[in-house]
């Protein structure tokens, strides 16, 4: 069953600059249950993108397109059945979590807050055992309850961010970058933690990261944006180990492999830096940086095809039959 | 590495400040109160250096004056007369060049006492300047007022002794500021490249430090003429400016005196206060503006 | 299938009883540190009155027998009889524990202890300052939050220009136009002072004559004093605009005005009571003036009347006063924050 659907949403910015495309037709599904992992570099758009579900952006941005939530269209919403959707149908797991909590407030408070603003009939004292119930699902103590957020590590805040995120039992969840500030071990801890609570109560979760490691853990279907397009989409696995677009080939090559003496002596890696957005080259926004680009790609930008079975790539070179990495 | 027979390293140098100070003055021209308040400015000074050309000083003369006792605007007197009959326009008119002065030099002084004592308790550091800073803090919390009328009540009341007295009461606010400043400088690297070059306290200071202090000090100025200006008008209208002196406060310090409130003469108190709140309001905006030139963040608040 | 709950990870906080006891030692530690500060500074300010006063200011002697021609032996009876025969450290020893223990000489120009004088005068300028202060940073803040959280609006435009405008006017000059239009104009106000002596001795007919006359003073003295605070508040929002945490508190389905009071406002509110103390000094700066525009029979007009007299002890016991007050506000403010700012307490 689709739980969210994006159809050909655009976001873009109006500023100083004139107008800036940060996300240029994008198309994708979540199914209840599933993890769909969505890959970039920062300024791809992934992160615009995940704030476009609940209308999060600022005024300046301009968001066309239908975001489908169990088919009730979030985009043209009114503010107040909009309101009653946030948190309670869909919830947002944020990174930087010391930014993300407001420092003078109690953990307790914070992650009860939603319950309260959701039901107005609940009682304080049932939404904070209701909170320190969630505590313990993601592994913290009943204590942590009365803590302000700088008492806390960065990962007992992530997991407080998590807990939060449960309060109102949503049907989807949106991690956007919920891992990054993390060291590995603590990282490893709560992507087990995410996995575990999406089997356990069959929401549908988006995980957002330029971290592909996390994404492949944790992922079912996976889609890999580049300058405000999905480029490549696919079944998780695949799209990491057997890319089908150029982008997705780099960004897997750019990550050692630890243990295999290949990549430690012939590092991969992306040469140039990610497209200003306001300034896209034209044909493919890829090809300045493509090794395997043809005369083509300068000339029109490729549509997102499938190429096979379940996998699509945005790739004229792929989209004819040929791989996509040299040598 | 020889410089090019062309561009002397001082040539280069003025280069880079013209070009700093073209970009500071188009964000500083962008916004619209900063504008406003520059013309306003511009037109104060401009009348204030103009007053004895267009009005003769015989009209402060109190003995000289030919209107009669706080008579109402007219043809002769466009802002009536005070209660010696002179005319309140030529009064208001002739005061704010003592106003203007009094608050710009007080100002001066301030700055170059805050800044002294900033940039050596930055410098310096140690026991000086933790010390400095101690003593900063705690004339900066004294009011200002208070101190004022202490001081001019044993010290008398003269145009030095008020330029003294609102300078010794304003100089803090700008230490902190300094300091700060001088810190970040301190900590870049080519400060650390002088001194490994045999380069004294002196010239670090003067050469290094000091230049790259003087914007946030020219901000910081703009905002402390107009609280000086407020100061000498309250220090006068209480009675403690100079007797001599003709300035906007003494004006209404005398309406006061003389029974203006009660003679319902708006004509003698209105000129003098909206002189004032006219000047300050400009200075203000103008240092507003300033501050957002240094600080981008406040930019957004253009009118 | 349920996942096992995972081990408590991360850093290891103390247990519950170590944390509260370091807490309160972590209060007494601030407290004592921000208590001896204020200390120093209260002695400095002793030391910088009798400085002004007898170092700068001279013989005291001369003062009082201006008027008078006064024989030698009966200025050398009245050196005695003050103690300015005593040598200089003496005096000054005298002064301090004259001053702490709450004697602080006769008036001159009344003739009576000064602590007397001020007791007698301080509720009047409680009255007035108090009740200004209060609208003053009610007004402010509840402007200037709106305000900030609507940059550019037209209700900000107007707010800031309207508070730019008012504090740009000296107080004294708005106080006289005030009474000027109020007073004499219209006649719906007293010109000055505290009472009028026609009105009957009963309580209510007191304090309605009291009310009545407190309107014009107070109008002046907050219509000053609000832009600042109005500013300070503005500016905290402003720095609160585009945080990370209010973007999580809107996401969790929070109206504006939620977002903006239950989270945005207590942020913003730390710096701001900070500031609102710190600018102490403006307020008592704005009560003496004010005080002395309206003949409010209280602690400034007392002043202001003392520097004509000239009555140097008042001035110097006043003087004391008032330095004091902004001293302890400080003082106050730096207690309160321990209160509101949770990250404090932490080292």
């Amino acid at each position: 069953m689709t739980l969210l659907e994006f159809r050909d949403v655009h976001v873009t910015y109006t500023g100083s600059r004139g107008r800036v495309p940060a996300v240029r037709g994008v198309d994708l599904k979540v199914e209840a249950g599933k993890v769909l992992g969505v890959a970039g570099e920062s300024g791809c758009g992934k992160s615009t993108l995940a704030m476009a579900v609940l209308r999060l952006l600022p005024k300046s941005a301009e968001v066309t397109g239908e975001i489908l939530l169990d088919g009730e269209d979030l985009l043209t919403m009114g503010w107040g059945r909009l309101r009653a959707v946030r948190w309670t149908g869909a919830s947002i797991v944020f990174q930087g979590a010391m930014h993300s909590l407001n420092a003078v407030q109690r953990i307790g408070k914070q992650v009860a807050e939603p319950m309260l603003v959701h039901d107005r009939d609940l009682s304080a004292s049932d939404a904070a055992k209701r909170a320190e119930a969630l505590l313990e699902r993601v592994g913290l103590p009943a204590s942590r309850l009365r803590s302000y957020p700088h008492e806390l590590s960065g990962g007992q805040r992530q997991r407080v961010m998590i807990a939060m995120a449960l309060a109102c039992d949503p049907d989807l969840i949106i991690a956007d970058e919920a891992t990054t500030a993390l060291d590995v071990m603590v990282q490893a801890q709560v992507l087990q933690l995410i996995s575990g609570l999406v089997k356990e109560r069959g929401v549908g979760l988006v995980m957002i990261s330029h971290d592909l490691s996390v994404l492949s853990s944790v992922c079912d279907t996976a889609a890999v944006m580049y300058a405000g397009r999905v480029v490549e989409q696919g079944p998780a696995h695949e799209v990491f180990a057997r890319a089908r677009h150029p982008y997705s080939a780099a960004l897997g090559a750019a990550f050692p492999v630890i243990g295999d003496p290949a990549s430690r002596r012939n590092p991969g890696g992306l040469a140039g830096d990610p497209p200003d957005p306001g300034r896209l080259p034209e044909g493919c926004s890829f090809r300045p940086r493509c090794a395997v680009a043809v005369e083509r790609c300068a000339e029109s930008a490729p549509e997102l095809l499938q190429v096979e079975g379940a996998r699509l790539s945005a790739c004229f070179v792929a989209q004819e039959g040929e791989p996509v990495v040299l040598g | 590495m020889t410089a090019s027979p062309t561009t002397s390293p001082r040539a280069l140098a003025w280069a880079r400040r013209r070009q700093s100070f073209a970009r500071s003055w188009a964000a500083y021209r962008a916004q619209r109160t900063g504008m406003v308040g520059l013309v306003l400015l511009g037109a104060i000074v401009v009348l204030a250096l103009a007053a004895p050309v267009l009005i003769d000083e015989s009209a402060l003369s109190v003995t000289q004056a030919t209107g009669g006792r706080m008579e109402p605007p007219s043809l002769e007197f466009p802002l009536g007369t005070d209660e010696v009959g002179r005319s309140v326009l030529a009064l208001t008119l002739w005061g704010s060049r003592l106003s203007l002065l009094i608050g710009l030099t007080a100002t001066v002084v301030a700055i170059l006492i805050g800044t002294a004592v900033g940039v050596t308790s930055g410098h310096i550091g140690g026991a000086y300047g933790w010390f400095a800073l101690r003593i900063s803090d705690w004339f900066m919390v004294l009011p200002s007022l208070v101190v004022a009328i202490a001081l001019l009540a044993v010290l008398g009341r003269s145009m030095g002794t008020t330029i003294l007295v609102i300078a010794l009461v304003s100089w803090s606010g700008t230490t902190r500021l300094v300091r700060a400043q001088t810190l970040t400088v301190q900590a870049r690297p080519y400060l650390e490249r002088a001194r490994a070059l045999g380069a004294g306290h002196w010239h670090q200071m003067t050469k290094h430090i000091i230049p790259n202090v003087l914007p946030l000090v020219l901000a910081s100025a703009t905002l402390l003429v107009p609280s000086a200006i407020l100061m000498e008008s309250s220090l006068a209208w209480l009675g403690l400016g100079d007797p001599n002196v003709v300035s906007w406060g003494s004006i209404l310090n005398r309406a006061s005196d003389n029974g203006a409130v009660s003679a319902h003469a708006w004509w003698y108190l209105l000129p003098p206060g909206l002189a004032i709140l006219v000047v300050v309001l400009a200075f203000m905006m103008c240092g507003r503006a300033l501050e957002a030139v240094f600080n981008p963040r406040l930019r957004g608040e253009q009118a | 299938m349920t996942a096992a709950p995972l081990p408590a990870g991360g850093a290891s906080a103390p247990p519950a009883g170590r944390r509260a006891r370091r807490t309160s030692s972590g209060f007494g530690r601030y407290l004592l540190k921000h208590v001896g500060g204020a200390a120093v500074s209260l002695l400095l300010v002793l030391f910088s009155s009798f400085f002004i006063f007898r170092l700068i200011g001279g013989d005291p002697i001369d003062q009082l027998t201006r008027e008078r021609p006064v024989s030698p032996e009966q200025r050398a009876a009245m050196r005695a009889e003050m103690g300015l025969d005593q040598p200089m450290w003496k005096q000054f020893w005298d002064y301090i524990t004259g001053t702490l223990t709450m004697d602080l000489g006769d008036s001159f120009q009344y003739r009576r202890p000064i602590f007397d004088l001020i007791v007698e005068r301080l509720p009047a300028t409680l009255l007035l300052s108090g009740t200004g202060m209060v609208i003053a940073v009610v007004l402010g803040l509840w402007i200037g939050t709106r305000s900030g959280w609507r940059q550019g609006s037209r209700y900000d435009r107007g707010h800031v220009s309207t508070g730019l405008l008012l504090y740009s006017a000296p107080t004294f000059w708005l106080g006289m136009i005030v009474i000027l239009v109020f007073a004499r104009y219209m006649g719906i106000f007293p010109v000055n002072g505290m009472r009028s002596p026609s009105t009957p001795p009963e309580f209510w007919p007191q304090a309605l004559d009291i009310a009545h006359h407190l309107v014009l003073p107070v109008l002046t003295y907050t219509a000053v004093v609000y832009a600042g605070y109005l500013m300070i508040m503005r500016s905290s929002i402003l720095d609160e605009i585009g945080s990370d945490y209010l973007t999580t508190a809107r996401a969790k389905g929070l109206r504006d005005d939620e977002v903006r009071d239950k989270h945005a406002v207590p942020n913003a509110l730390l710096p701001t009571v900070t500031l609102v103390f710190l600018a102490i000094g403006g307020v008592v700066n704005g009560s003496i003036v004010t005080e002395a525009v309206f003949s409010w029979p209280g602690l400034g007009s007392l002043f202001v009347q003392a520097i004509f007299y000239p009555d140097r002890p008042v001035l110097q016991a006043l003087f004391v006063l008032f330095s004091a007050s902004t001293i302890i506000a400080v003082l106050a403010a730096e207690v309160l924050y321990w209160f509101i700012d949770p990250r404090i307490r932490k080292s």
